[in-house]
């Protein structure tokens, strides 16, 4: 079964209750699908066995075959190629890899090359496999780092997946084929406006969900009345708590220290596996 | 004019929270940009009205002519986004199916089947109140080119600028570091960078700094709700003057953030708030370093 904890809005805690249900399986796998800002491994501290590079297609073009005729410049929607003269300048930050360009070289002039845009890490932690993807600093594009972390995925297991804030298409990547979403959202305006969002993301996708408000100050009107709308069931309600702030300061998961939390989550985990939660 | 450009890599730092109250002290000087297309929050704080809304058409989408497709699955072999699947076929007659827009599949369909069609994927808006100005926009649910809206609602805010002339233009930027963010900050004056005393805080400012000075960009920071972690705050000023960032601010966790939060309104119209005040003092450092 597989479980992304999703948000819309960003710092919302997602990243702190997927770690906490992470920790609250026997087993499993967990991905860090917020490759452009991948925190979980400062919290699970995995020790990391496996390091794999993430490539991408480019066009790598042999200058003494190129003829210069600039069929690869037309072909190309994405602008990555441009005509200097005779020669032909590549922009791979912002190519696609589409083929285009290599499948109409009159001259067979262009073969597909790679390159490396991140990279992903496996660690282990007791039986939690623990995966997380980076985006390398100026890449344009994480979802392939996501569409390669998911090919990790064992179906047998139990499998958390924090998911990267927004709702565009990190995050669509992310949440594509699970079985639940567990959405995190905070009581305020802003919480309010992301989660309208994330929610028709996630009924696109008729994947079932349930919601976490989080940093709750006892007035949650805001969010409940929303939930009843849209017949989402809260839960679970986390306080603003200066304790669990500063624990997350600190990366050490609440669940851990606190074992009234660490119950908490366990519940709310047999629940979404139970399917009573949606 | 000038571009400032309130970034943060981590999400919910207090990027919007800042920026609304920074609309508030630039006043008819600044024409305020909302380029977290995906999630949207400055125009909740500001209130201005709506004054136009038009249809982005940024999506791309692949159609296919049923009377001449003869579901031969070329397409789905060449397409490398994973679109087009033999499963789908027959597809349904001018069935618009949204795509990364290569033009591949419609380029080399031996029976010129297909076609790449632009397709709505979200909306901008321009708001004002009098001379206060704000451009939005709205990324449709689960929609693609995100970058690319940005750099539209960009374009907006510069013909404003170019007819009205104003001093500045101040974005309010996306979480992360990838294609919305680059669209954000490339151009721009300055950046100010909002983070939080937490590990990930830290982790996240490294990477969005090292974005911003590989843009040469000038770049101050502040770190919101420092005493959560003061030890954690002291990591990060040190780490921020080994960066060369222009100057660092620092303000408090501050009750009255939240509860003006929740009122609707920038917490500097609070005259109580502790944190309005020191972004007051950070406005006024901000523009001299614009200037600079």
């Amino acid at each position: 079964m597989i479980i992304s904890v999703v948000s819309g809005k960003g710092g919302t805690g997602k990243t702190s209750i997927a770690i906490n249900l992470a920790l609250a399986l026997e087993e499993g796998q967990f991905l860090d699908c917020d490759v452009e800002e991948p925190n979980a491994f400062l919290f699970l501290k995995p020790e990391i066995t496996n390091q794999m590079d993430v490539q991408v297609s480019i066009p790598d073009i042999d200058t003494v075959l190129c003829s210069g005729c600039g069929a690869c410049v037309k072909a190309c929607s994405f602008h990555a190629l441009a005509q200097a003269g005779n020669k032909i300048l590549t922009f791979e930050n912002i190519c696609h890899g589409c083929s285009a360009c290599w499948l109409v070289c009159p001259q067979k002039a262009i073969k597909e090359g790679k390159r490396s845009i991140g990279f992903i890490e496996k660690g282990q932690v007791k039986s939690l496999e623990c995966i997380q993807g980076e985006l390398n600093l100026k890449e344009p594009s994480a979802v392939p780092i996501i569409k390669k972390m998911k090919t990790l995925i064992d179906q047998k297991k139990t499998i958390i997946i924090d998911g990267p804030p927004g709702t565009s298409c990190p995050a669509v990547e992310a949440i594509k084929g699970s079985d639940f979403c567990l959405l995190v959202t905070e009581p305020t305006p802003f919480g309010l406006h992301d989660l309208k969002v994330v929610v028709e993301v996630v009924k696109q996708q008729g994947i079932p969900c349930g919601l976490v408000i989080n940093r709750s100050q006892g007035d949650d009107q805001i969010a409940e009345e929303f939930a009843q709308k849209e017949n989402l069931p809260i839960l679970l309600t986390i306080p603003l708590e200066k304790e669990i702030a500063q624990l997350y300061s600190k990366g050490i998961p609440f669940g851990k220290v606190m074992p009234q939390w660490q119950h908490k989550f366990k519940l709310l985990l047999e629940s979404i596996k139970a399917g009573d939660a949606s | 004019m000038k571009q400032l450009v309130v970034l943060s890599g981590k999400g919910g730092t207090g990027k919007t929270t800042i920026t609304g109250s920074l609309a508030y002290l630039a006043g008819e000087e600044a024409i305020m940009v909302d380029c977290d297309v995906d999630a949207a929050n400055l125009h909740l704080l500001v209130n201005y009205k709506l004054e136009n809304r038009e249809d982005f058409m940024g999506g791309k989408a692949i159609k296919i002519d049923n009377s001449r497709c003869n579901s031969c699955g070329l397409c789905s072999q060449l397409c490398r986004f994973d679109v087009l699947s033999v499963e789908m076929f027959p597809l349904k007659n001018n069935q618009l199916i949204p795509c990364e827009g290569c033009g591949v599949c419609a380029r080399f369909c031996p029976k010129g089947a297909m076609t790449v069609q632009d397709i709505k994927n979200g909306q901008i808006y321009t708001s004002r109140s009098g001379q206060r100005w704000l451009v939005y926009a709205e990324l449709d649910p689960g929609a693609d080119a995100s970058g690319k809206l940005v750099t539209e609602v960009r374009q907006r805010a510069l013909a404003i600028e170019e007819k009205e002339s104003k001093p500045y233009i101040i974005i309010d930027g996306p979480p992360g570091i990838g294609c919305p963010v680059i669209a954000s900050l490339t151009g721009t004056d300055m950046a100010l960078l909002v983070t939080e005393p937490t590990i990930s805080g830290l982790h996240d400012l490294e990477r969005i700094l090292g974005l911003t000075e590989s843009f040469s960009v000038k770049t101050a920071v502040c770190i919101n709700r420092y005493d959560i972690n003061a030890e954690i705050s002291e990591t990060i000023e040190k780490y921020c003057k080994q960066s060369g960032v222009e100057w660092v601010k620092r303000i408090p966790f501050d009750e009255t953030v939240i509860k003006n939060l929740k009122m609707g309104q920038p917490v500097i119209k609070d005259e109580t708030s502790v944190a309005g005040q020191i972004i007051r003092e950070m406005w006024s450092q901000i523009a001299k370093s614009l200037v600079s």
